[in-house]
């Protein structure tokens, strides 16, 4: 079994890695990502504040993981579609998707509170891979519909160990299917270390195994990401099928604010991995290079303080959902069997209000 | 196998503790793990980390990491292989993180763990124990709250327990381990935590049988209705029998505690003084237990019944977000309506 070599094209204290395989993509679309990364950045920071503040009841954080987020959503052309789990919130939000709508599952407010159909991301997905059989699904519709549309799916480093994984890598790889998957590889599933979910020389290595060409990639290097994403989605638009990627990347938080990280990870770790920083590294780079300067900065982390601004005031309103939604959307019709439980919860309403 | 591992936490001090429903499953495992070291721990997060929930606090720390088993993330993987221990004279106790993760191990349950030992002719022994924390009211995002126990107590060859206290979450997770065939425990989440119901556990009690239903609460002579239920719903039965007795009513409530097979002699019994019986759960009405408590209390107690068998229920669609979960969840009020709706028949 050959080994994959990580592909990366920015070292971490900014210095260009000199690939061989993959360009170094240009100086002003470096500085769109950077653009990105700053404002994803300041979103998993806003998120995470307003679970402290009770106004969300929990925020899987991609802190540490947004140059995955953001090359997820940068490759994708129009049309194109996304399927993201819990933890890429951030790349439905560069996708387009209104900000305060992908908030609304993790409020509480509805499981998916935007429209897929019309974003062309899918709803975030909590039970692990069932998003990507799904993902190869529409891919395949696309085909039969002559489309060049492409998918793009993630998970985690702990989902490949699902059966749903390997059937959808599998069934990609048979249909050709013009579909990515971007695994982000995190370091851990909760609390369980790479190590227990799989003892394989990477898990991009698995995608030989189904037939698929793979890839490792430095997931803290926005530009290596979108430069071998940005391949996988053209070959996938020209009918050569699929592709398995790897992001090496770290999950620099907790799994959520519910968990303890404490319990199983030494603080020496984390402090190792920030310096492999997406942010840091792509800063330093684009300062070198003369394209980012003070002024520039400024405008940049003022726009990113208009999202975290916006998503303050959209999920500060003590919003209630309403209760007759509970039975409005079960079926694609009229359910009139539900009928006498929506009528009952209508009198208890009723009754709270008179009383 | 290694000789039984002595726990370092020393109980013998005394034998009665006032345990939470989660310290008392913890310390209900630990038990089970001294007397038989045939006994495995495995799943998600439950060796460092002690499970999402904390259930198997301190288990991997004292009987090492071939007892307990951090898995790779894989629910079909983890009940298959257990299914492969059990075969080999192993008692795995299988956690399942919260019980929307069970059904990508839904097949090796319903069409494996449930049926070997049928199909061998009881030549091969399964005594798989899948715990399942179950039910909602804890503000989760969606798949971490619902109730899907009628899903197994409709397979034949499961057996489906659920616990409603900390006395019983100690004793029936042993006498569940102990058990030749496959059991899904279920454990009421929201309850895990609560010093509200902490109780005094004496861990040299003769524990009730597994599979027998309990009367909570007695309503004398003069009761009015019978309430039946089991899991999360307890309390909230409790508490409306409080509430009701407030009022001058008198309910009994009937504690299932075994979900398959039903034990419904104490049911039968009750409803043939009361007359009247409503049937608790959280979990969806069509097709569900309280379908079958239904059917089978009509059945036995035909003319004892003064007004039909009325249920409250989760609604008969998906589990909501977080924010309409109060208006899902069966509570005291809907309770007490519903008995107020059979008094009134
Ligand atoms: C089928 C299923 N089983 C268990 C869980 C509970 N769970 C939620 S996240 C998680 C860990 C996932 O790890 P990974 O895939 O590496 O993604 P990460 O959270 O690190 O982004 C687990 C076990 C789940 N959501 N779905
Ligand atoms: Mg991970």
């Amino acid at each position: 079994m050959s080994e994959l070599r990580l592909v990366r094209l920015i070292e971490p204290d900014g210095s260009a890695s000199g690939d061989d395989r993959y360009a170094l993509p240009a100086p002003g679309e470096l500085l769109e990502h950077y653009r990105a990364l700053v404002r994803g950045r300041r979103f998993n920071e806003q998120a995470s504040a307003l679970v402290r503040q009770g106004r969300l009841a929990v925020y899987p954080s991609s802190h540490g993981q947004e140059a995955c987020q953001v090359a997820a959503a940068a490759v994708l052309r129009d049309g194109d579609w996304l399927f993201p789990t819990y933890r890429d919130s951030v790349a439905a939000v560069e996708r387009g998707v209104d900000p305060v709508e992908v908030m609304l599952l993790l409020s509480g407010d509805w499981h998916c509170g935007y429209d897929p159909m019309r974003h062309h991301v899918a709803p975030q997905a909590t039970p692990l891979a069932t998003q990507l059989p799904h993902a190869v699904g529409v891919a395949h519709a696309a085909r039969l519909k002559g489309e060049d549309t492409v998918v793009l799916a993630l998970c985690g480093d702990g989902a490949t160990s699902e059966g749903d994984f390997h059937e959808a890598l599998n069934f990609a790889a048979v249909f050709r299917a013009p579909v990515v998957f971007l695994v982000q590889n995190n370091k851990y599933a909760i609390s369980v270390p790479l190590a227990r979910q799989s003892v394989a020389s990477s898990l991009a290595a698995k995608g030989e195994g189904y037939g698929m060409p793979s890839a490792l990639v430095d997931g803290n290097d926005v530009a290596a990401l979108t430069a071998v994403l940005g391949e996988a989605v053209r070959r996938a638009a020209g009918g050569d099928g699929p592709t398995l990627m790897e992001a090496d990347t770290y999950r620099m938080d907790a799994h959520t604010n519910a968990d303890d990280a404490s319990r199983y990870r030494d603080d020496a770790e984390v402090t190792e991995w920030a310096r492999r920083d997406p942010l840091v590294r792509l800063r330093a780079h684009l300062r070198a290079a003369g394209v980012l300067d003070d002024e520039e900065e400024r405008a940049i982390a003022e726009s990113a303080e208009q999202t975290a601004a916006y998503l303050r005031t959209g999920l500060s309103a003590d919003s209630e959902p309403d209760p007759a939604e509970l039975f409005a959307h079960v079926y694609a019709g009229p359910a009139p069997h539900l009928a006498a439980q929506a009528e009952l919860l209508a009198a208890e309403l009723t009754a709270e209000v008179h009383s | 196998m290694a000789a039984p591992v002595k726990s370092t936490v020393d109980t013998a001090m005394s034998s009665v503790q006032n345990l939470t429903i989660g310290k008392a499953l913890n310390l209900g495992l630990r038990r089970a793990m001294e007397a038989d070291s045939k006994v495995i721990v495995m799943g998600e997060d439950v060796g460092k980390l002690g499970g999402v929930f904390r259930i198997t606090d301190g288990l991997q720390k004292d009987f090492g990491e071939h007892r307990v088993l951090d898995t790779p993330l894989a629910e079909s993987g983890i009940i298959g292989t257990a299914v492969g221990l059990a075969v080999r004279g192993f008692r795995p106790v299988c956690e399942i993180q919260f019980e929307g993760f069970i059904f990508p191990g839904f097949d090796q349950i319903s069409s494996q763990l449930a049926k070997l030992h049928y199909r061998t002719q009881g030549k091969v022994k399964v005594p798989v124990v899948i715990r399942v924390p179950y039910g909602g009211g804890i503000g989760a995002v969606e798949h971490h709250s619902e109730s899907p126990e009628s899903l197994f107590a409709h397979t034949p060859g499961l057996r489906v327990v659920s616990c409603s206290n900390p006395v019983d979450a100690y004793w029936m997770l042993q006498q569940a381990i102990t058990c030749d065939d496959p059991v899904l425990f279920f454990e009421p989440k929201r309850l895990y935590h609560s010093g509200a119901l902490k109780a005094a556990v004496d861990t040299t009690a003769t524990p009730e049988p597994l599979f027998a239903s309990r009367v909570l609460r007695q309503g004398g002579v003069d009761a009015a209705a019978t309430l039946v239920t089991y899991g999360p719903s307890v309390k909230v039965c409790l508490d409306a029998a409080t509430a009701a007795a407030e009022e001058g009513k008198s309910l009994e409530v009937i504690d299932l505690r075994t979900l398959s097979p039903l034990d419904l002699e104490p049911v039968f019994e009750s409803v043939r003084r009361t007359g009247r019986l409503v049937a608790v759960s959280e979990a969806s009405s069509e097709s569900s237990l309280t379908s079958e408590i239904a059917a089978r209390v009509q059945q036995e107690c035909f003319y004892s019944l003064e007004a039909p068998v009325l249920r409250v229920t989760g609604f008969d669609t998906p589990y909501p977000p977080s924010k309409l979960e109060e208006h899902f969840l069966p509570d005291l009020d809907r309770v007490l309506h519903a008995v107020d709706r059979a008094l009134a028949w």
